[in-house]
């Protein structure tokens, strides 16, 4: 249909590149912006950078546990290490990568110009900026560098009373607070003004049953923030007057709870989870229909588990608490609603399979992410059941089995749809599309270092290693295994090489991208790319969920059978 | 029909009915708003009640809080108010209007007054701090934390009351005001959950 295509307007991609502007005007133009294309960005960006400093960290910790009684790094440091990995790729990349895509993708695709308070956005962002280089202001700052070094050494759940005065002294905790707290309410800002964007900025004709899952995903996913957050906001505010004022919550001295503040965290913890994984789903659901030319399988269905899923998600906590030592009826509840989470996930899985089925699938970059995606997180679900079986969890909890579980879900399903996003979305935000070939080398690079370092992380988990041990004895059966753990390392750390620098190569050398280079349905490749400030000359209207559809097929339009 | 039009232009039956009247933004943000301070709330709450009764030495709650009656009378009439106050807006009644803006500070204020004086007894006379038993550090944050946010709401009461003295708040801006009105609104909730908590259930 190539007069169709043509139909969509087209500007050149250099068009809105700042013309005859000083580097100063420019930088200012980004700080100042209360765009959410440009806001969208920062965050990326911003994730980005802090993904590399937490990939860093991490390639530190593998290198410490290659071998045996290894002395590359101390106790201390390995303890800090090992906290602010966990922190930056949760807090620092994590959520700002999805809030990123959020902001870029969600007034695009529901035909809006912009969130609903474009200054509160700016606010967001720049809290949770200003959180992010608190946490690492810990490093130079206070006694950090040239005394004992103050990075925060709690780990990143920060379990009490560790982080009382007397265990943690100096103020590298009260920098994991204080950044995670002000970041926290940047990103409550964020979520509230996404589901207010969400639910009153839609063009016309976009109704709820009508929205692309994506913005669907977002707006369970901030609705699940608002209430995610809130919890580890308050125990953090209470481990502050703990620390401050002298009062005793977490004081177990004077009568307080530490299991208390496990039960706190984890309210947040566990739901966190789902907040940062409904975004990759988000990204697979539009990914997987556009290169399977299918509409997707079952879309009440899938909107529905998400929402079963949320809502399930707030009954799970404890299942991370099962060798604290609850009443075998608290065992028994959180290991059956952790179970039962697997139901709409699965629901979940079957539908992208479904939607696959019988498609013309296109195997370019952003689909073969989303296809290791599938099977990746098939495993992780499959051992988070394996260790939501209680008597199973006692054996392995805090063991490299639970370790390698939880970066299967992290690496493995998100980070792997992270990319796929990466490379579906960058064409539409640069107007330049990423190398395919790169894109290739890319996918298979990562995916090989990937599994050798964490399917073969789950061995020494399984034979009794201990997750935060700074070293290890020799004949204990972990050593070759822990070997290749850290050489699967090195193949991600060049498959993210390949991806940066082809991020940087296609910036300015790659293939002119044109509005609509994936033959897609939904409304942000309506508009040019990259897309003017004003997103649409005219708020658009939409009759079904795939609108670029209808425009390109008017004689067999989605509308007619919706 | 392959025009780019066909994005824009009103194709029949392309929206349900001809009203396309999403929800107001300030309702929804707000809406957000509570829903993530319930929360924070509810953890307070919670630990209030976990560590009830918990404490190895004294004052425990019986032997020294007293039922601040008058106290939620005047937060709870200022929810009147102020709904009052942004109907009088509606209406085009900038006098009344006034007048109950200014009565739901006084009773917002009076509440905050009476707080006060409530700690300074706690203090003073039964040298109870956040630091003398769990009593102590619970009742102080989770009453404390109520405190700042009537604090918060009474601050945005001034300014708006500043405002209309200027002259400056119309009958236009009632819709946004009754957004305020939904925040105070919240914070005479959550005062009614903790004088239950810590009043009622707690003492």
């Amino acid at each position: 249909m190539k007069t169709v295509s043509a139909a969509i307007p087209r500007t050149p991609a250099a068009e809105s590149a700042p013309v005859g502007k000083t580097w100063l005007e420019i930088v200012h133009s980004w700080v100042i912006t209360v765009d959410h294309k440009k806001l969208g960005l920062m965050y990326i960006l911003y994730g980005l950078l802090f993904f590399v400093v937490a990939g860093l960290e991490a390639t530190l910790m593998r290198l410490q546990l290659a071998f045996p009684n290894n002395t590359f790094l101390s106790p201390q440091v390995f303890n800090q290490l090992f906290t602010l990995h966990g922190t930056t790729m949760v807090f620092l990349v994590g959520m700002p990568i999805l809030f990123g895509f959020a902001n870029y993708l969600v007034p695009l695709m529901i035909g809006a110009r912009d969130l609903a308070f474009p200054r509160l956005n700016a606010f967001g962002f720049w809290l949770s900026a200003f959180g992010g280089f608190l946490l690492y202001f810990s490093l130079i700052g206070g006694m950090g560098m040239t005394g004992a070094g103050s990075a925060p050494d709690v780990g990143w759940f920060a379990y009490s009373p560790l982080t009382a005065k007397a265990f943690s002294r100096g103020h590298s905790t009260d920098y994991w607070i204080l950044g995670i707290l002000v970041g926290g309410f940047g990103s409550i800002a964020t979520a509230a003004n996404l589901v207010t964007t969400i639910l009153c900025m839609r063009c016309r004709g976009m109704t709820l049953g009508r929205m692309p899952l994506l913005v669907w995903l977002n707006l369970v996913m901030c609705g699940m923030v608002l209430m995610v957050i809130s919890p580890l906001t308050a125990a953090q505010i209470m481990l502050l007057l703990d620390r401050f004022l002298g009062a005793h919550f977490f004081d177990t001295q004077a009568g307080g709870s530490a299991v208390l503040w496990q039960h706190f965290f984890w309210i947040f913890g566990h739901p966190e989870v789902y907040v940062l994984i409904l975004p990759g789903f988000a990204f697979a659901s539009e990914i997987i229909p556009v290169f399977s030319r299918k509409a997707i399988f079952g879309y009440p269905v899938m909107v529905g588990a998400t929402v079963a899923i949320a809502f399930v998600s707030f009954g799970v906590w404890a299942h991370h608490m099962f060798t604290v030592g609850m009443t075998a009826v608290g065992n028994t509840f959180f290991a059956i609603s952790t179970m039962l989470v697997g139901v709409p996930t699965g629901i979940k899985i079957f539908n992208w399979i479904g939607t696959m089925w019988g498609g013309k699938i296109r195997l370019a970059t952003p689909m073969l992410f989303c296809i290791a995606f599938l099977f990746q997180f098939l495993i992780a679900g499959l051992t988070g059941i394996m260790l939501a079986v209680v008597p199973f969890d006692w054996q392995l909890s805090d063991s490299y089995f639970v370790v390698a579980h939880f970066h299967f879900v992290l690496v493995g399903a998100l980070l792997f749809t992270i990319f796929a996003a990466i490379y579906y979305w960058f064409p539409k935000a640069t107007g330049r599309r990423l190398s395919e070939t790169l894109g290739k080398w890319h996918f298979w690079v990562f995916l090989i270092g990937f599994h050798m370092t964490f399917d073969t992380m789950h061995l020494p988990g399984l034979l009794g290693m201990p997750r935060r041990i700074y070293t290890y004895e020799a004949g204990r059966g972990w050593d070759l295994w822990n070997l290749i753990c850290t050489v699967g390392v090195a193949f991600q750390g060049v498959g993210v090489l390949i991806f940066v620098f082809n991020l940087l190569r296609s910036l300015f050398k790659g293939a002119p991208a044109g509005p609509d280079p994936w033959d897609a349905w939904t409304l942000e490749w309506a508009t040019t790319s990259p897309p003017p400030e004003y997103n649409f000359a005219e708020p658009p209207v939409v009759r079904s969920r795939r609108p670029l559809w209808d425009l390109k097929h008017p004689t067999d339009p989605d509308w007619k059978y919706e | 029909m392959s025009n780019p039009a066909s994005l824009t232009a009103d194709a029949p039956d392309a929206t349900p009915g001809d009203a396309w009247t999403p929800p107001s933004k300030g309702k929804v943000g707000m809406a957000c708003l509570i829903l993530a301070e319930s929360a924070i709330f509810i953890i307070f709450v919670v630990a209030y009640l976990f560590y009830l009764g918990r404490d190895t030495s004294g004052p425990k709650p019986g032997e020294v809080l007293e039922l601040p009656i008058l106290n939620s009378i005047c937060l709870l009439s200022s929810s009147v108010t102020i709904t009052l106050a942004v109907r009088a807006l509606e209406r085009g009644l900038p006098r009344a209007f006034l007048g109950c803006w200014a009565a739901t500070i006084a009773l917002g204020g009076w509440f905050l007054a009476g707080t006060a004086l409530e700690w300074r007894t706690l203090i003073v006379k039964h040298g109870l701090t956040l630091q003398t038993n769990l009593f102590g550090t619970t009742f102080y944050s989770l009453v404390g934390l109520h405190a700042c946010h009537v604090i918060v709401g009474l601050a945005m009461l001034g300014i708006v009351a500043a405002l209309a003295v200027a002259g400056t708040v119309r009958r236009a801006h009632a819709p946004r005001l009754e957004v305020l009105a939904w925040y105070w609104h919240f914070v005479d909730v959550v005062w009614i959950v903790v004088f239950t908590v810590v009043y009622v259930i707690g003492r």
